[in-house]
Parts: C-alpha cells; sequence; structure tokens
C-alpha cells in the first residue's frame, strides 16, 4: 500500500470535520454514523428526526460516489475472512449501540467538544483496536 | 425539509471525506493501529484535521442561541463515564481492528465495489439489533 500524502489526509480530516460542524450549526445534532444508522433502521431511537438521520445515511455514500468519480478511486484491501468480518461487524454493532457512539460521535464530534465520556470511549476503542491487531498480527500471524 | 437537505450535503462531505482520505480501507486504518508493523500515520493527520472545524463549530454553537434551522442544540450532557460506555468501546475497538472497518466506512464501502463491505454492515445491523434485545439496561445518557 503506497503512503498517502498528509495534505491529502488532511484536505479528508478538513471535509470530515466541516460536515460534523455544518450539522451542529445548521440542525443541532451531533455527526455520529453508528446513531443514525441505528436511527435509519429504526433499531434504535433516541438519535434525530427519521428524515434528517436517513438524508445523512444515503447522503454519505453518495459523497463517497463523487469522490470516486471525480478525484480518486481508493484501492481497498480487506484482509478479513468472511467469518472475520462477520464477527467483527456484530461487535461494531453491537458495541457502538452500548457504548453510544463510534468513531465519529465520540471521536471527531465528542472529542471536540471535550466531552470526557468520548475522550475516555476513543482512548478505549483505540487501544483495544491496537491490541486486537497486534494480537493478530504478531502473536497468532492471521 | 431545509434540515433534511442539510442532513444530506452533510452526510456527503462526511462522505466524500471518508474517501479523500482513504478512511474506507480497511487496510490503511489497520496499518495506523499496527504500531509494531509498518505503521501509517494517515488516520492521525485525519483525526487532527477533522478534530478543527468540529472543535470551532463546538465554541461558535456557545454565542448561539440556537442553531440555524433547528429550535435547540441536541448534545448530550457531559455525564460521568461508566461501564457500558468502557464495554461499548472496547468491544467496538476489537471490531473495528479486526475488519479495520467502523460504521461510515463500511456504508461509504457499499458502494465502492466491496462485497466484504455488504456482509459487515448486515453483521453491523445484526448486532445493533442484539443490544436491542438482550436485556442491557436502558442507556440513561442520550445517543451520541
Amino acid at each position: 500500500m503506497e503512503p498517502l500524502s498528509p495534505f491529502v489526509a488532511i484536505a479528508g480530516g478538513l471535509l470530515i470535520g466541516t460536515a460534523a460542524a455544518l450539522l451542529l450549526l445548521l440542525n443541532g445534532r451531533i455527526a455520529g454514523v453508528s446513531g443514525m444508522l441505528a436511527t435509519t433502521t429504526r433499531i434504535g431511537t433516541g438519535g434525530p428526526p427519521w428524515r434528517q438521520a436517513a438524508a445523512f445515511i444515503v447522503g454519505l455514500p453518495l459523497g463517497a460516489l463523487l469522490i470516486v468519480t471525480f478525484v480518486r478511486k481508493p484501492d481497498l484491501v480487506i484482509a478479513a475472512s468472511p467469518t472475520g468480518l462477520v464477527v467483527a461487524g456484530l461487535l461494531v454493532g453491537f458495541g457502538t449501540r452500548l457504548g453510544n457512539g463510534c468513531t465519529s460521535g465520540h471521536g471527531v464530534c465528542g472529542m471536540a467538544r471535550l466531552a470526557p465520556r468520548s475522550i475516555l470511549a476513543t482512548l478505549t476503542f483505540i487501544a483495544t483496536a491496537v491490541l486486537t491487531v497486534f494480537a493478530m498480527r504478531h502473536l497468532l500471524g492471521i | 425539509m431545509r434540515s433534511v437537505l442539510a442532513a444530506l450535503l452533510v452526510g456527503a462531505i462526511f462522505g466524500a471525506g471518508l474517501v479523500l482520505s482513504d478512511m474506507v480501507n480497511p487496510a490503511r486504518v489497520r496499518a495506523f493501529l499496527d504500531v509494531a508493523g509498518q505503521w501509517d500515520p494517515t488516520l492521525m493527520f485525519v483525526m487532527g484535521a477533522a478534530l478543527i472545524p468540529s472543535a470551532l463549530a463546538y465554541m461558535i454553537r456557545r454565542k448561539l442561541a440556537q442553531p440555524v434551522l433547528a429550535s435547540r442544540f441536541f448534545v448530550p450532557e457531559n455525564a460521568a463515564p461508566d461501564r457500558r460506555l468502557l464495554g461499548g468501546a472496547a468491544l467496538f475497538g476489537i471490531g473495528w481492528g479486526i475488519a479495520g472497518f467502523c460504521p461510515g466506512p463500511a456504508l461509504a464501502g457499499l458502494v465502492l465495489g466491496a462485497w466484504q463491505a455488504w456482509l459487515f454492515v448486515a453483521a453491523m445491523l445484526v448486532g445493533m439489533i442484539a443490544h436491542r434485545l438482550l436485556p442491557v439496561p436502558a442507556n440513561t445518557v442520550p445517543t451520541t
């Protein structure tokens, strides 16, 4: 995998942060993907009105397609086996509901407003993710 | 209606940022998490940059009586962390490490020609349903 220019990474990050900023200042809402997905599928409650959540969830892949079409086509490399993907998906779905958020809600929005819960959640999921990758790659060799 | 259009636009900007920064690529994300291997700093740059406009908006918010298109701000109160938060975050991190997908990139991956994203998203929805069905105490803290 080729290194990505830090400038491109920063430009992408600024877009993500701008999205979070606009959602707060326009709609008064937190840009948390797991929560919006739960609201959109009606699995969870307590998020924004359904139409707002669904519009965000539809917009996300549309914006992805715009970049793929006009800027760059990412070369996705996915090492996980089907079993790994299922286990990972179950953990991510369950964990984000139990912990009230994911990389966007806790990482980008919660940390930006220095919410102690979000800072702690972000440190926790980065720590367990680092340990998981370490165990898989360097201990188990999978 | 305008708030729905705003949410659509915001979702699109979010998805565009995920692809531009290559955060949709599980190998890129796992390379950041692999601190003992060929470490890739990309996620650090992305997160750092994302926090700038986000933090600015939360500062501007304090000067505003209400958002542009809504009657009030819906931002959770700063409650104390609890075991549910930490347990949920820990489980989420394990899944994130295994696949290199978190919810946003997985949803973007649905349109990037990766069948793995479909399998992951299906399992993720099952995981969310499982949380709703299992007798986990009701959330007392508003959802972020």
